[in-house]
């Protein structure tokens, strides 16, 4: 099967920080692969080097086919960016920058407009509008217009959801999932797990290392322990008292709830007596099914 | 060819949007021009002179009577010897000195010539000038009269001008030329070298990378419309000078421009080659304007004159590309030389030119590192 990108072992520092370390994967064609990590996890600087704007220190990677170093004028021009600032020229309106980047990569609005419709309907109301008076949400579906004008192969997008509003993150990933019938390959980053679930498969990376790649389910029923979802009125006091106890391994929270594994997998009176005596009455603790935050966490911190 | 156009026309888009910029291209130049033209001002009133009569007859009496009586001229002192000029000068109220020397009337009337000194304080070069000037005037003025209508030439002053303080003086037209080189290295290096830095810093740079666009064509591309616009603010400084002051181009106009063009060039390339070594914008106006500015109001000749430098900076001047330009510019606008005269000048910006293409060429990252 023809692999968008393949890479192995490849290794980034900048000075003494190693920003990736040996780092392998493969991408498929035509579909959705997404890196999550926290900040600094080092997916810009993967990014930059698919996008052949940074050369790997060490290792191998080859993207649609072609040598990131040898081929990069090649390469370029089949490669659709996005990086994590929008890419925008704050000073032109929305239809000046997008016939900017159509124009330099020697195509026109009109000649892939099917292809960009979706998106740019949404904002072509505001075609007039400086691209710096947008909001982030329009923003960042003028930059994904722009990056997408020359119908590019492989569209690589760098946090594409930063800083944008709920509803917006939303829509934008309904259409990447659209973008898909166009057969584009599709490496994007992100930063929020939940987003992980959108896409066909991930990789979690973290301080310059893959902790694992697999499809979204996949990465879920990696978790290794039964999962408990504890909520109480008082969630800070509640985390204390977990962490305490003597049988917990893990307490995280987790949006109103707290997120806790035992050691034994299960959870008797002890609990209940142990968080009676710290004060906490109104516990109330079920069995949950593991996000992909919960297995993230269970990855990181995970002894050597 | 499309993608260059498509480029450049951003580039124009960019310049238009921002007044601020469009400020600094034109409005600059024009009040640099105006406020360097006035406060060098052509007329003199009441300028004090002191008198060193060494003589006391009737032809110096009168004389001394013409000249001060000309409104031009106000007398601040009689001196007794020379002894006393330093010390009249010192005050700073007397602008030059008049020295007739002993005998003047006798030897005028008997061997048909006189010796008179004006001594000017070359502390004000303007004003100096000015003054021996009008002098002069006067004083030839004076021995036409004394010699009557038949033979103008039978009687002469021998006029003997020296300045104080600052012997090779200066046009005072120097201002225009200065100015134009200043304004050029300036708005070019300064624009291109803050537009590049500008992409680098707004991340645009990344894309503009990851794009088919070749390096020369974004260079090219920057380096265009400022082009254009800096060809036309040489136009309107020459223009300027000329309507508001009347300083003339004595030599080519073609050959003017066309060194111009070849001296913008330089500097935009020059500006490019700054935004290759630095990575933001206040890097960029940095760089531009300490390495550039001062390094041209002082060291090039616009307004110390270079020949009387110490060697060192005489050494260092070579190296700035207004040295050349000035001199280029003087020659062509004041002494109306042709390119005879300054080819060697003109090559040499060739020669920068081409060095600062070649190196921003090569040092244009086309990687972020």
């Amino acid at each position: 099967m023809y692999k968008t990108i393949e890479s192995s072992g490849i290794s980034k520092s900048f000075g003494p920080t190693k920003a990736l370390d040996e780092i392998s994967f493969s991408v498929n064609e035509s579909e959705v692969f997404g890196f999550i990590g926290p900040d600094g996890a080092g997916k810009t600087t993967l990014f930059r080097i698919i996008t052949t704007l940074l050369l790997p220190d060490k290792g191998e990677i080859k993207v649609l086919g072609l040598d990131c170093k040898a081929d990069y004028k090649k390469l370029r021009k089949n490669i659709g960016y996005m990086p994590g600032r929008f890419s925008l020229y704050q000073d032109l309106t929305v239809e000046e920058n997008l016939n900017f980047y159509a124009t330099v990569f020697g195509t026109t609005i009109e000649e892939n407009y099917d292809l960009i419709s979706d998106i740019y309907s949404h904002i072509e109301p505001f075609k007039k509008r400086l691209a710096g008076k947008l909001s982030g949400g329009m923003k960042q579906k003028l930059a994904l217009s722009c990056a997408l004008i020359h119908k590019p192969e492989l569209l690589v997008l760098d946090e594409p959801t930063t800083g944008v509003d709920a509803v917006s993150r939303s829509e934008f990933w309904d259409m990447l999932a659209k973008l898909r019938q166009h057969k584009i390959t599709i490496l994007v980053s992100t930063p929020y797990m939940d987003e992980a679930m959108r896409c066909d498969r991930v990789a979690l990376i973290q301080g310059g290392k893959i902790l694992a790649i697999d499809t979204p389910q996949k990465i879920r029923e990696g978790f290794s322990k039964k999962l408990f979802s504890a909520r109480a009125s008082e969630k800070y006091k509640l985390i204390k008292a977990l962490k305490q106890f003597h049988n917990t391994l893990t307490a995280y929270p987790f949006g109103d709830s707290v997120h806790v594994t035992f050691m034994n997998d299960t959870i008797d009176d002890s609990l209940y007596d142990h968080l009676k005596t710290s004060g906490i009455n109104d516990a109330y603790i079920t069995e949950t099914e593991a996000g992909i935050e919960d297995r993230f966490l269970e990855l990181m911190n995970k002894p050597e | 060819m499309k993608r260059f156009l498509g480029f450049v026309k951003k580039e124009f888009l960019h310049i238009f949007r921002d007044y601020r910029t469009l400020f600094i291209l034109f409005g600059i130049p024009a009040a640099q021009i105006l406020i360097f033209g006035y406060a060098v001002s052509t007329e003199i009133k009441n300028a004090g002179v002191a008198i060193l009569d060494l003589s006391h007859d009737e032809i110096t009496l009168k004389l001394t009577d013409k000249i001060i009586s000309s409104g031009f001229f106000k007398r601040t002192e009689n001196l007794l010897d020379y002894n006393d000029i330093d010390r009249v000068f010192r005050k700073g109220k007397t602008k030059a000195v008049i020295i007739f020397e002993k005998g003047f009337g006798k030897k005028l009337v008997s061997e048909g010539n006189a010796a008179l000194s004006i001594i000017a304080d070359g502390s004000e070069p303007n004003t100096a000038t000015l003054v021996t000037n009008y002098t002069l005037a006067i004083v030839n003025d004076f021995s036409t009269e004394l010699a009557g209508p038949g033979n103008p030439n039978s009687i002469r002053i021998k006029p003997e001008v020296t300045m104080f303080y600052n012997p090779n003086l200066k046009s005072h037209f120097m201002f225009v030329p200065g100015v134009i080189t200043l304004i050029l290295i300036l708005i070019c290096a300064l624009m291109t070298s803050v537009t590049i830095a500008r992409e680098k810093e707004f991340g645009t740079m990344e894309v503009l990378l990851v794009s088919p666009l070749r390096p020369i064509q974004i260079i090219i591309g920057k380096v265009m419309p400022y082009f254009f616009l800096s060809f036309i603010n040489v136009l309107l400084i020459l223009g300027l000078s000329w309507l508001v002051f009347g300083l003339p181009v004595k030599g080519s106009l073609v050959l003017l421009l066309g060194e111009s063009m070849l001296y913008i060039l330089m500097s935009l390339t020059l500006g490019i080659f700054i935004s290759t070594v630095s990575d933001t914008m206040q890097q960029a106006i940095f760089i531009s304007l300490i390495g550039l500015m001062l390094p041209t109001i002082l060291l090039s000749g616009f307004i110390f004159p270079i020949e009387n430098m110490p060697e060192i900076y005489d050494y260092i001047s070579m190296i700035l590309p207004p040295r050349y330009f000035i001199s280029i510019i003087k020659n062509i606008m004041i002494k109306g030389t042709g390119i005879m005269f300054i080819w060697k000048e003109t090559l040499i910006l060739i020669l920068m030119t081409l060095f600062f293409i070649g190196i921003s060429v090569r040092k244009f990252k086309i990687r972020l590192e």
